[in-house]
């Protein structure tokens, strides 16, 4: 089962529609920032699993994941400092009540 | 005495027995990421399904994408999001009402689009080869100092504007006019 490619591809595929759920449910922001952190962690994994068994990419596939968590990094700094900002104007973590463009 | 690479009496191998282990444990973190009430639980089962996937790229063979997931996402990302679900939770807050009035049809969705997916994976011929590749590290370091020099840089040059960037914008302007109780 670990020397096939499926199997890493259909976990990674899982995890990726947890995070598409959580994002498109869940009404807390930080939530949604946590099911976007799941979702690349979910594209990392099938990064690396293609690396590990495709001999074109190999070392790639490694340096990509590695070059892809450095961007989720200053990603999760930026969504979270906004959060942060907007929370202390907004006074809410909670998406939905973000409709100062509605009214 | 070395230990036998499958286990005596079912006749799995351990590698089998550990990535099944690692995905169990990392899917059912993961859904309880999404589906957990208390937001800082979820925080944890975060925590626990990034661990879980540390462990899966060392079955891979990855053992330095796994130190780097332990580091970047166990040491770093958790704990930013941990820090900013202290910062912003406020009693008056509903806590009851999780998720918006479109969780049942993006349930929906998330699941068609896994059923798609895995009959896409199922489907495709990959040209993946039989046995796993072993990853070097020293390889790895070769190519990522030679051949990616340039996308290495434009990395730190992008961190490095990231932390500027939210270091200004989660800075709290003083205002005269403010209160002082206020956060």
């Amino acid at each position: 089962m670990t020397n096939s490619l499926d199997a890493y591809l259909v976990l990674s595929a899982l995890l990726f529609c947890i995070g598409t759920f959580g994002f498109l449910a869940r009404r807390n922001a930080i939530s949604m920032l946590m099911s976007i952190e799941l979702m690349l962690n979910a594209v990392n994994l099938a990064i690396v699993a293609f690396g590990a068994f495709n001999p074109l990419l190999r070392e790639q596939g490694s340096i990509i994941a590695l070059i892809v968590m450095a961007v989720a990094a200053g990603e999760a700094t930026v969504g979270l400092a906004i959060v942060i900002a907007i929370f202390r104007n907004r006074r809410t973590p909670l998406v939905d009540e973000y409709d100062a463009m509605r009214q | 005495m070395a230990i036998p690479e499958t286990i005596p009496i079912i006749g799995v191998s351990w590698n089998d027995v550990l990535f099944l282990l690692f995905a169990g444990l990392m899917i059912v973190s993961g859904l309880l990421v999404v589906l957990m009430r208390d937001i800082i639980r979820c925080g944890l089962a975060m925590i626990v399904c990034f661990g879980a996937l540390a462990g899966i790229y060392v079955i891979l063979g990855a053992p330095l994408v796994a130190g780097a997931q332990v580091l970047i996402y166990i040491g770093a990302i958790s704990v930013l999001v941990l820090f900013a679900i202290m910062l912003t939770q406020t009693k008056a807050a509903p806590v009851r009402l999780v998720f918006q009035t479109q969780a049942v049809p993006s349930a929906i969705l998330s699941i068609i689009l896994a059923v798609i997916l895995v009959l896409v994976i199922g489907a495709t011929d990959w040209g993946a080869t039989a046995e796993r590749l072993q990853i070097g590290t020293a390889a790895l370091a070769r190519i990522l100092f030679r051949d990616f020099v340039l996308p290495f840089e434009v990395v730190s040059v992008l961190l490095l504007a990231a932390v500027i960037g939210g270091i200004y914008l989660a800075k709290r302007e003083a205002e005269p006019g403010e209160e002082a109780g206020r956060r």
